[in-house]
């Protein structure tokens, strides 16, 4: 820390930030756009000039960027002298920029508004034509509008430097310069999203949002959790009408810091859909015909069925209604609704993480670590904001040069110019090429058998008591050598594994490396990526038993209720089919449609994540809470409330006490009591418009204000005011500042955590040291012509977000994907399709990298069910074939390129 | 006895220049035999102690350069030839290349073994045809004579020149942007620090230095520090590639002795204005530069004397504007010329130079207010230096400023009549 | 396989032999692959006369470098045609000292003799007019290139000989 003397206030600022940052976290205004705290400093937009004095007898001093100058102790600073300076620089970068606020999509949250204002800039001068350009389509997702550009560089530096995508950049020169792709069409990047927050203007803006456009100030907010993945990154969705508008991203340092993968900003479109179900159902039989049922009449009959009905929850679900119907239909009866080797998995990391002496992996350590290896896991498609996070840790490397060299670490141009492509090593052991390959130093395909197998003799090697692996071959061998070493050399080791490929011995792989590295000055890092939301808080609940999906299906139960959970897309479809049919009454709650749905006879219409509150417990164990956003049609209602009759606290303190270690789950809001001199956390802003008016087509009196169950937030506008009591945080604005730039002003020190808002609670607290083992599990010869292992697809595979429009055109139906030489064994021209075993005829995409003899099939897609198929399949060329029209042969990204290249080299 | 004209001795201009053979016969390549003999610190303290001064337009002292690049560690590092040459008015390095290849790349050996760098890139200017025939031809003859390539002269020194020529943009001349157009990328120029020497090109200690410097060395390392110091006139040292352009009588570029006066080129040289022509003002070195008025003739022709009378020597080539040439037509001109050659990078370039030339064009067209006047005049501080992220946009506005200072009625003038000078 | 993405209609084409040829000698001059790219748009204009789509997509395919990266390069800088041009680029000098001297007039009496304006080119595929920045050849202003030669001293006179000079030889129609 050095003193320095800012406009004669003398500061004590971080020597090792750049000037602009510690400017900004002392709570001062400095304008900027250049800059970004994740993204460091590049000094192009000269928005953020300060005057330096050498000494104290200097009074001109020189003229320097903030986000360029490293504070100096005793150093002298104005703010206030370069004044005139930033107003001509805001002045020249407006010359171009159109007047179109009134109806751009930025208006009223755009950092360009605030910098122009904060910065003097009221009248323009200039009269010459502005410049035009033309915009580009840029697929579903983001919006083009180049004429708003201020060239400051902000996008490239997100999508090319740090999200590594690679069709988009730059172009021309001068006051000419333009973004874009070289031919326009879809961005590939799962990161894409980010532009519309990164941009400061309206330049990049969120397509979906940009149909039923409103307002920032018009949004009803609160703080929310992204469903989408085991990742659990905080969001703000904002509503208006009735409708979900959009989703953007709640500063979290440790989850999701400030980005947000498209699945998840443009994954909620669901809510709104047609398949929603709005009202609760009700018939005597399957066959018979479905009444309305009454909040009343539906409560009751669920009660009525449940003393001697099963309860089978859901991953996906709230840990609140999970333990709701675990309580309504007694533990014994309750299922976790996953099959006996997810849940397994699920269990099995729990384990690990209580029983081992290793670090839980949050965003903060991913980027942090300086050597890596994936076993088996398709992060960018099963974790995606993981994938963002891995990017980063490769740069470590770089960082390290940086420090030796006395490079500060902000100066992000120069730290990538002095590393050139050295990375840190990060290591990858998977079935078929992935979208990190690019950043890999060594990619390994093989089934996950194999890579479990390379994974334990990795173990072994670093630490020679972890169980030993025989018969490697020489290749093998110098793999698993080179990977110990570099992992054992690495400060701070990561070792990222998961459940997507399926498979017990992969993780148990994973936390032996993990337990081997663990040292007496260092603890590895360990990410074990789970399946869905929720599904380590299901795990959780599951402890006293271990009821899985299969063994409910077994159980000859004669009633079920099964929450938020389509058993078709978990089991074979003629497992379900014959388990549903043995059954007198079927109990389904849920938001959308789903086959099992249809089959039932007493349909709850189920809340989604935003109309209702409660826990989700992410990949790391860490249980967070999300708020409603906004109450939806009186019949919708959330499964907590139509399971039981407790309310939500009473539920959320239930989890705490029943679940070991679980005590932190009731800390996660600030309770029904909160409240800052007698008010609450309103989910409007104080600009909201149109209260009056926006139902006076229907009734001019002010409807009654809905009551909030949770007695933290408001549905309505008054309230405590974020910047005096931030501590549910669920809107970021400041004096000033409209746009998500604020969050600075709420947080600790730019780019660090959030003073006030929970960042969520581990459920698991470790602090083993003892070393102890798995063992090495042999894989299970599988007997047919074509293995199988799972492909992941970002946009698809989830089974709610691929109710979205946006995802849709993203998206396509089931294909599997071979190698060449096995699609030419099989005879398959470019349009033949392929018939799967057991199953109907798909198309086929041909994957360098996959090995021969095996084959994946995408999980989740429409068209193939991967659950209803063995461990190995034969394939055969389809007769009769068309495509069907939902394929998007272009919406299958993947990386096979590096998969051709020896080093990565394939495996026969 | 050594020459008084190291630059331009083998310089006959209508002779194809020397080859190999003729060069050495000539002298050539001494400086290279006696370089591997000495210690490489030893080199560049010489060069330091010469005080050659860069020719690239600032001016910085060549041997203090170098010096600031780091000890070997093993990896490669790198010279790097600044042969853009795309200042307006500028033509002196396309002289010395076309007409004396061989001693460029004499030059750059010795500068190389001077830095123990093992690779030399010559960046030259794209439309430079002729220099690019001329030095293709010259670097494979140093191949081929074993003055490249492994184990120079049996030393144990190993160097590759490379020539790439460029795609065309004024800001490649800036030495960061010129690493990144020689690496293939956007030729915006780089933040510094990292200075170059320190991690330039690849991220490694790279010099960038001018063709006319590099000249320079293989004189100062065969005949030393105190034949180059007495080349200069008076305390001056060395000499020099000078010329004129305009309307002058015989326009050209020569190598003179450091300290001769502007008035001795302008007349002793050039000949002095052409009949009918008076000269009204000029531009010292370039078109980045400060206008320079009759009085300020008599000045030594030294980058210190320029700066006290308020300009830069620059690249020493000077412009004059004669008095039926419009200074505002010519000021528009320029500025017309940096805002497309802007890269688009920071601020006040990209967006103020467009600016500029907007409002120099409403004052030539008769549309132009002594608003557009007083914008003007704060153009030429907010684009000053330190304001923006490299030097182009100062430069550009040293003409405008020195023209609002001593043609400030002319512009007025346009404000009502818009250019009563004759077209060009 | 690349990418299964490729969303563009545009197919990359076949590299000459020489065109591969000259890349590859290029490449032994640089350590990365990204300086080459570069490089490879020169050669490639060298022998097409400009970039076209096609040929930016058959370069970023040999040297794996994305068009997106050669795009943002092609486009700034000032001598990588991204349009096609005619058989004779003039480059005609515009900068001060050549302005000074009568480039104006030129390049009006050029345009009227070829009828095409800066960044046009002739009918008949003979001949582009583009601007160029000071040609570092000032005392012998006004100048201009017409492909790689130089010509000095120029009068409206001297330009006509030119043209006349380069018309001689039989003209080419352009490829677009
Ligand atoms: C916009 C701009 C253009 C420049 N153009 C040239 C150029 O064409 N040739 C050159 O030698 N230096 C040019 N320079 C100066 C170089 O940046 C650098 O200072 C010089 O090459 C260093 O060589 P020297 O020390 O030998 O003078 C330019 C600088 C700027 C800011
Ligand atoms: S002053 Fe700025 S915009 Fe202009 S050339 Fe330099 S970096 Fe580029
Ligand atoms: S934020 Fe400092 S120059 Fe852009």
């Amino acid at each position: 820390m050095v003193k320095i003397t800012v406009d004669g206030k003398v500061l004590e600022v971080d020597e090792s930030k750049n000037l602009l940052e510690e400017i900004l976290s002392q709570g001062e205004d400095l304008p900027y756009f250049c800059w970004h705290p994740s993204m460091g400093s590049v000094g192009s937009c000269r928005q953020c000039a300060v005057i330096e004095y050498a000494n104290d007898e200097d009074e001109r001093g020189r003229l320097n960027m903030a986000c360029m100058t490293a504070p100096r102790e005793g150093a002298r600073y104005s703010i206030e002298k370069a004044a005139k300076f930033r107003a001509q620089a805001i002045e020249s970068i407006m010359i171009n920029h159109p007047h179109d606020c009134p109806v751009c999509e930025e208006g009223g949250e755009c950092h360009l508004q605030d910098m122009t204002v904060m910065s003097g800039h009221n009248y323009r001068r200039y009269d010459g034509k502005k410049k035009t350009h033309t915009n580009q389509y840029l697929g579903p997702f983001i919006g083009h509008e180049m004429n708003r550009c201020i060239t400051c560089y902000r996008c490239v530096r997100f999508y090319k430097d740090y999200a590594g995508g690679t069709d988009f950049g730059p172009q021309a020169s001068h006051d000419n310069t333009y973004f874009g792709r070289w031919q326009e069409g879809p961005l590939e990047s799962e990161f894409s999203g980010n532009l519309a927050e990164v941009c400061p203007t309206g330049v990049f803006t969120d397509k979906p949002f940009s149909k039923h456009y409103v307002r920032k100030w018009d949004l009803q907010t609160a703080p929310s959790l992204c469903a989408g993945c085991s990742v659990g990154c905080n969001t703000n969705p904002g509503e208006r009408y009735g409708t979900l508008r959009r989703v953007v991203n709640r500063f979290n340092d440790e989850v999701n810091g400030y980005f947000l993968c498209d699945r998840g900003r443009f994954g909620t479109g669901y809510v709104n859909s047609d398949e929603r179900i709005t009202v609760s159902m009700t018939r005597s039989a399957h066959d018979a015909a479905p009444h309305l049922a009454s909040t009343d009449e539906a409560r009751s009959q669920l009660q009525a069925m449940a003393a001697n009905s099963i309860g089978i929850g859901s991953p996906r679900a709230s840990l609140e209604a999970n333990f709701a119907l675990r309580e309504l239909v007694g533990a014994e009866n309750f299922y976790a609704g996953i099959s006996t080797n997810e849940l397994a998995m699920s269990r099995q990391i729990l384990d690990i993480y209580r029983s081992r002496p290793v670090n839980i992996a949050n965003i903060k350590d991913i980027e942090a670590s300086d050597a890596v290896l994936i076993l088996g896991e398709d992060v960018t498609n099963t974790a995606a904001r993981l994938a963002l996070a891995l990017r980063q840790s490769v740069r470590n490397l770089g960082k390290k040069m940086a420090r030796d060299m006395k490079f500060p670490e902000w100066q992000d141009a120069a730290i990538r110019q002095l590393t050139m492509d050295r990375k840190s090593p990060l290591y990858i052991l998977s079935a078929h090429a992935t979208r990190l390959d690019d950043i890999a130093a060594r990619v390994k395909i093989g089934t996950a058998a194999n890579s479990a197998r390379l994974g334990f003799a990795i173990a072994h090697e670093i630490d020679s008591s972890a169980p030993a692996v025989n018969g490697l071959s020489a290749d093998e061998k110098e793999l698993v050598t080179t990977i110990a070493s570099a992992l054992k050399e690495a400060s701070q080791p990561l070792i990222i594994s998961g459940t997507g490929a399926m498979s017990q011995a992969l993780i148990a792989a994973a936390a032996n490396i993990a337990t081997a590295l663990n040292g007496a000055d260092k603890k590895a890092n360990l990410a074990l990526v789970s399946a869905e939301a929720n599904s380590m808080g299901l795990a959780l609940l599951m402890e006293s038993s271990d009821n899985s999906l299969d063994q409910a299906m077994a159980s000859n139960a004669k009633a079920a209720i099964v929450l938020e959970n389509d058993l078709y897309r978990r089991a074979p479809a003629s497992s379900v089919d014959s388990f549903i049919n043995g059954l007198d009454q079927l109990a389904v709650l849920d938001s959308l449609k789903t086959r099992t749905g249809e089959q039932a006879n007493l349909v709850l219409a189920a809340g989604t994540f935003a109309e209702t509150s409660g826990t989700f417990v992410n990949y790391e164990v860490r249980a967070q809470h999300y708020y409603s956003v906004f109450k939806p049609v009186d019949t919708i209602r959330s499964s907590a409330f139509w399971l039981s009759d407790k309310k939500l606290s009473e539920l959320t303190q239930g989890c705490a006490d029943s679940i070991s270690g679980g005590a932190g789950i009731a800390t996660l809001t600030p309770g029904e009591g909160f409240s800052v001199s007698g008010m609450k956390v309103p989910r409007q802003q104080h600009r909201y418009s149109g209260r009056t008016a926006m139902r006076a087509n229907i009734n001019v009196h002010e409807p009654k204000q809905e009551q909030d169950e949770e007695g933290i937030l408001t549905y309505s506008m008054e309230g405590v005011s974020a910047l005096k009591d931030a501590t549910v945080f669920n809107t970021a604005w400041a004096g000033g500042w409209n746009s998500n730039q604020s969050v600075f002003k709420f947080q600790s020190h730019t780019g660090a955590a959030l003073k006030q808002a929970t960042k969520g609670h581990c459920l698991v607290e470790n602090s083993v040291s003892e070393k102890t083992w798995s063992e090495v599990t042999d894989a299970e010869k599988v007997t047919g012509d074509f293995e199988v292992f799972p492909l992941y697809h970002l946009f698809g595979s989830e089974e709610l977000t691929a109710n979205t429009e946006a995802i849709k055109a993203k998206a396509t139906s089931a294909y599997i994907a071979i190698n060449e030489a096995d699609a030419s064994k099989l005879g398959l021209q470019a349009s033949d399709g392929v018939s799967v075993e057991h199953n109907g005829a798909v198309p086929y995409i041909i994957r360098s990298s996959i090995a021969p003899g095996t084959v994946g099939i995408p999980v989740g897609l429409k068209g193939l069910n991967f659950r209803d198929l063995p461990a190995a399949i034969s394939l055969q060329k389809a007769t009769d074939w068309a495509t069907p029209s939902e394929w998007h042969a272009a919406n299958i990204i993947v990386s096979d390129k590096t998969s051709v290249n020896a080093e990565n080299g394939g495996e026969a | 006895m050594a020459t008084d004209k190291p630059l331009t001795k083998n310089i006959e201009i209508g002779r194809a220049p020397f080859n190999f053979k003729q060069y050495e016969a000539a002298g050539g390549y001494e400086s290279v035999r006696k370089v591997v003999t000495m210690a490489p610190g030893d080199v560049v303290n010489l060069v330091k102690d010469a005080g050659l001064g860069g020719r690239g337009g600032a001016g910085f002292n060549t041997g203090l350069k170098w010096s600031f690049v780091p000890a070997p560690d093993g990896g490669p590092r790198y010279l790097v030839i600044n042969g853009d040459e795309m200042e307006p008015g500028t033509f002196k390095d396309r002289l010395l290349i076309e007409h004396d290849p061989h001693l460029l790349i004499e030059g750059m050996i010795t500068t190389c073994f001077a830095l123990q760098a093992q690779t030399g890139y010559i960046f030259l200017r794209g439309e430079y045809t002729v220099c690019e025939e001329r030095l293709l031809s010259a670097i494979s003859e140093a191949y081929e004579n074993g003055m490249l390539g492994r184990n120079i002269l049996g030393s144990g020194f190993d160097l590759d020149i490379y020539l790439h020529t460029s795609a065309g943009r004024y800001i490649c001349g800036e030495e960061t942007a010129l690493i990144n157009a020689l690496e293939g990328k956007r030729a915006n120029p780089r933040a510094k620090p990292p200075f170059p020497q320190v991690s330039g090109l690849w991220g490694r200690p790279t010099v960038v230095n001018n063709v006319e410097t590099i000249c320079n060395i293989p004189g100062i390392v065969a005949n030393g520090v105190e034949w180059y110091q007495g080349l200069g006139l008076g305390d001056f040292v060395g000499t020099r590639m000078s010329g004129v352009s305009g309307r002058v009588k015989n326009p050209g570029c020569w190598e003179v002795p450091v300290g001769i006066t502007f008035r001795q080129l302008l007349e002793d040289y050039a000949g002095g204005m052409q009949d009918g022509y008076e000269l009204k003002a000029f531009l010292p070195g370039g078109g980045s530069t400060d206008f320079l008025m009759p009085e300020h003739l008599d000045l030594p022709m030294d980058p210190g004397a320029v700066q006290k009378a308020g300009s830069r020597l620059g690249t020493s080539l000077i412009m004059v504007l004669d008095d039926k040439t419009c200074p505002v037509g010519c000021i528009r001109n320029l500025i017309k010329f940096f805002a497309h050659e802007s890269c688009g990078w920071c601020t006040p370039c990209r967006d103020g130079l467009p600016w500029t030339e907007h409002m120099l064009n409403k004052l030539e067209e008769g549309t132009g207010s002594m608003k557009d006047i007083e914008i003007l005049q704060e153009m030429t501080t907010y684009m000053g230096p330190g304001n923006t992220f490299c030097a182009l946009a100062p430069g550009a506005a040293e003409p405008l400023q020195s023209g609002l200072k001593y043609f400030r009625d002319e512009f007025e003038a346009h404000v009502k009549h818009g250019c009563s000078y004759n077209k060009h | 396989m690349n990418n299964l993405i490729a969303s563009t209609a545009i197919k990359a084409r076949q590299l000459t032999e020489e065109e591969i040829h000259e890349i590859e000698h290029e490449k032994t001059h640089y350590p990365y692959t990204q300086a080459v790219g570069l490089e490879a748009l020169k050669i490639v204009q060298k022998y097409q006369g400009w970039v076209s789509d096609e040929s930016l997509l058959a370069v970023s395919e040999y040297l794996d470098i994305a068009p997106d990266e050669l795009e943002g390069v092609a486009t700034f800088f000032n001598m990588i045609f991204r349009r096609p041009v005619g058989k004779n680029v003039i480059l005609l000098c515009d900068s001060v000292a050549c302005w000074m001297l009568g480039c104006d007039n030129l390049k009006e009496h050029i345009s009227n003799t070829l009828g095409v304006d800066y960044g046009e080119t002739t009918k008949d595929g003979l001949f582009t007019l583009i601007p160029v920045p000071c040609l570092g050849a000032c005392d012998k202003a006004p100048v201009m290139m017409v492909g790689r030669e130089t010509y000095t001293h120029l009068s409206t006179n001297k330009i006509d000989q030119i043209i006349a000079h380069i018309r001689d030889e039989s003209p080419v129609e352009l490829d677009n």
